[in-house]
C-alpha cells in the first residue's frame, strides 16, 4: 500500500443509516423482495473490516480510465466528458492508491450486456467501464462519453437519469462502497424511483455532479466534477485496545 | 460554538442489474478491455492452510434464486494475518484474501475456493472464530450488506462476535454446512423466515 501508516488503520466511523438509503423502498420494486426485514447485527469495527486488499498500478492499463478508447481502440460515439473528484474519507483527508471502478450505458443508454434489450444501438466501440487508482492526493479522473437516459420497467413509465455507476475500495473492506453519479440538471433526477430510495434533499444532491469549465477542454470535452466519501477512521492514543494491535 | 466539519460518507445506490459490465466484464463476455477480471482469486499457488471450496447460492424473499448477485469476500491467511494492512505484519504472500464471485448466470450457484482463515483477535484481544467477510450486492440491494461466513467445524462458541447474536437460533445462518472433505454449502437468504443474519459494522 501506499498510504502512510497509520491513516490506514483503526476503528471505522459508525455507518450513518439515515444518511444512506434504507434497504425496504416500494418505490423501486426489486427492493421489495431484497431487503432485510431483520434488525442488522450492530457492533463496532473489527480487524476484519478494518483491513483491506490492496491495489497496485500494475493491475492498471494504460487506457483503463479512458472508455472512449478502452474497447476497440476506435472513439466512441458521444459527448465527450471528463469525470473527475477525489476520493476522500469523512475527517476529510484524500485516500490514496484506491481503486475507483466505474460502468455506464453508452451515448444512446445502452449498456453492453446480454439483458439490456433497450432500443437504442450499441456502439461497437463502446464497452461500458473503466478503472483507475486514486493518486497521492486521493484524485481520479475518466475520459468518457456522456450516458444517455434509458428506460427501466419498474412503474409503467420510469427512466433513468444520465448516471455512471461508480465502485470504490477503502483500505477497510467496510468502506467498501457502490453508487451513482448523476448530472446537474438532469429533470430525470428528481423522478429517479433509484435515487429517490436515499431519504433526504441533501443527500441526493451529493450524488449530482456539477459541470466543472475549470477542467473542460476547449474544443475537446466537458467536465463533471465528483467527489466520493468513505467512512473515516477514528485515531486515537486513547483506543482501548491491547498493545500490538 | 465550532461546527463539526465532518465529511457525510457519499451515499450509496444499488448496483443495479448490469454491475457485471463494470467489475467482472471478461465473465460477462466483454472480453477485450481488462486482460483479466479482478479478484478470480484469493489465493496464489502455494498457499499455507487448508484448501477448501464454498459453495452457495443468495435467495429472495420471494424464494428465487438471484442470478445477478455479485459477492466480494475477504478474508486472513491460514495463520488469521490479513494481507495488505494488517498492523500485525505480513501475511502469507500467496494469499491476496479478496475475491470477486458472481453468482451462475443460468443457475445462481456461487463458488468460492480459498484457504481456510485462522482465528483473528478482537479489539479486545479474545480471538474471533475463523470466518470470511462478504459484502453482497445486487439490484434491488440498496446498500451492500456485510454478513460472514464461519465454519461448522470449528469451534465457534467463544467467537466474540458471534456472541453478539440474537436470538440465538439465527447464528446458523452464518454457519457454512460441511459437505464433504474441504466442502463447504452455505447459502444466503436476503429476506424470510431463514433471513442470513447481516452486520453493521
Ligand atoms: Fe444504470
Amino acid at each position: 500500500m501506499t498510504q502512510g501508516p497509520a491513516a490506514d488503520r483503526g476503528p471505522l466511523f459508525f455507518r450513518d443509516r439515515d444518511w444512506h438509503p434504507p434497504a425496504y423502498t416500494p418505490g423501486y420494486k426489486t427492493s421489495m423482495t431484497r431487503a432485510p426485514f431483520r434488525p442488522l447485527v450492530a457492533m463496532g469495527s473489527t480487524l476484519s473490516e478494518e483491513t483491506g486488499p490492496a491495489f497496485g498500478q500494475s493491475m492498471i492499463g494504460r487506457l483503463d480510465n479512458n472508455l472512449i478508447l478502452n474497447f476497440t481502440g476506435q472513439p466512441a460515439i458521444g459527448e465527450r466528458i471528463i469525470m473527475h473528484g477525489r476520493v476522500l474519507d469523512e475527517t476529510g483527508r484524500g485516500v490514496p492508491g484506491v481503486l475507483v471502478e466505474i460502468w455506464q450505458a453508452n451515448a444512446g443508454g445502452r449498456y453492453r450486456h446480454r439483458k439490456d434489450g433497450y432500443a437504442a444501438p450499441l456502439d461497437p466501440n463502446f464497452g461500458g467501464c473503466g478503472r483507475t487508482l486514486t493518486a497521492q492526493d486521493g484524485s481520479y479522473e475518466f475520459l468518457t462519453v456522456r450516458p444517455g437516459a434509458y428506460p427501466w420497467p419498474n412503474r409503467v413509465n420510469d427512466w433513468r437519469p444520465m448516471h455512471i455507476h461508480v465502485s470504490v475500495f477503502g483500505s477497510g473492506f467496510a468502506q467498501r462502497l457502490i453508487t451513482q453519479m448523476y448530472f446537474e440538471a438532469d429533470p430525470l433526477i428528481a423522478r429517479c424511483p433509484i435515487v429517490n430510495t436515499i431519504g433526504t434533499a441533501k443527500a441526493i444532491e451529493s450524488l449530482v455532479a456539477p459541470l466543472d469549465m475549470n477542467r473542460a477542454i476547449p474544443m475537446d470535452c466537458l467536465a463533471y466534477k465528483f467527489d466520493i466519501v468513505l467512512r473515516g477512521r477514528r485515531q486515537s492514543v486513547f483506543e482501548n485496545r491491547p498493545e500490538g494491535m | 460554538m465550532q461546527r463539526l466539519d465532518y465529511l457525510k460518507e457519499t451515499p450509496s445506490q444499488t448496483a443495479g442489474p448490469y454491475v457485471h459490465i463494470g467489475l467482472t466484464p471478461n465473465k460477462l463476455g466483454n472480453a477485450g478491455i481488462y486482460p483479466q477480471d479482478l479478484g478470480e482469486s484469493p489465493i496464489g499457488p502455494g498457499a499455507l492452510g487448508d484448501h477448501i471450496t464454498i459453495t452457495g447460492t443468495v435467495q429472495d424473499g420471494a424464494g428465487m434464486i438471484l442470478r445477478d448477485a455479485l459477492i466480494e469476500s475477504w478474508q486472513a491467511d491460514a495463520a488469521g494475518i490479513y494481507p495488505g494492512n494488517d498492523p500485525r505484519g505480513p501475511a502469507d504472500p500467496a494469499v491476496t484474501g479478496w475475491a470477486r464471485i458472481i453468482a451462475d448466470f443460468d443457475s445462481g450457484e456461487w463458488t468460492l475456493r480459498t484457504v481456510k482463515p485462522g482465528r483473528v483477535p478482537y479489539p479486545d484481544g479474545r480471538l474471533m472464530a475463523p470466518h470470511v467477510a462478504l459484502w453482497i450486492v445486487a439490484r434491488g440491494i440498496n446498500l451492500g450488506l456485510q454478513t460472514r461466513i464461519y465454519f461448522e467445524d470449528e469451534d465457534n462458541d467463544s467467537c466474540p462476535v458471534l456472541a453478539r447474536i440474537e436470538p440465538r437460533e439465527r447464528l446458523r445462518t452464518l454457519i457454512a454446512r460441511r459437505t464433504g472433505p474441504g466442502a463447504y454449502r452455505f447459502d444466503i437468504r436476503l429476506q424470510g423466515a431463514d433471513e442470513t443474519v447481516f452486520f453493521d459494522m
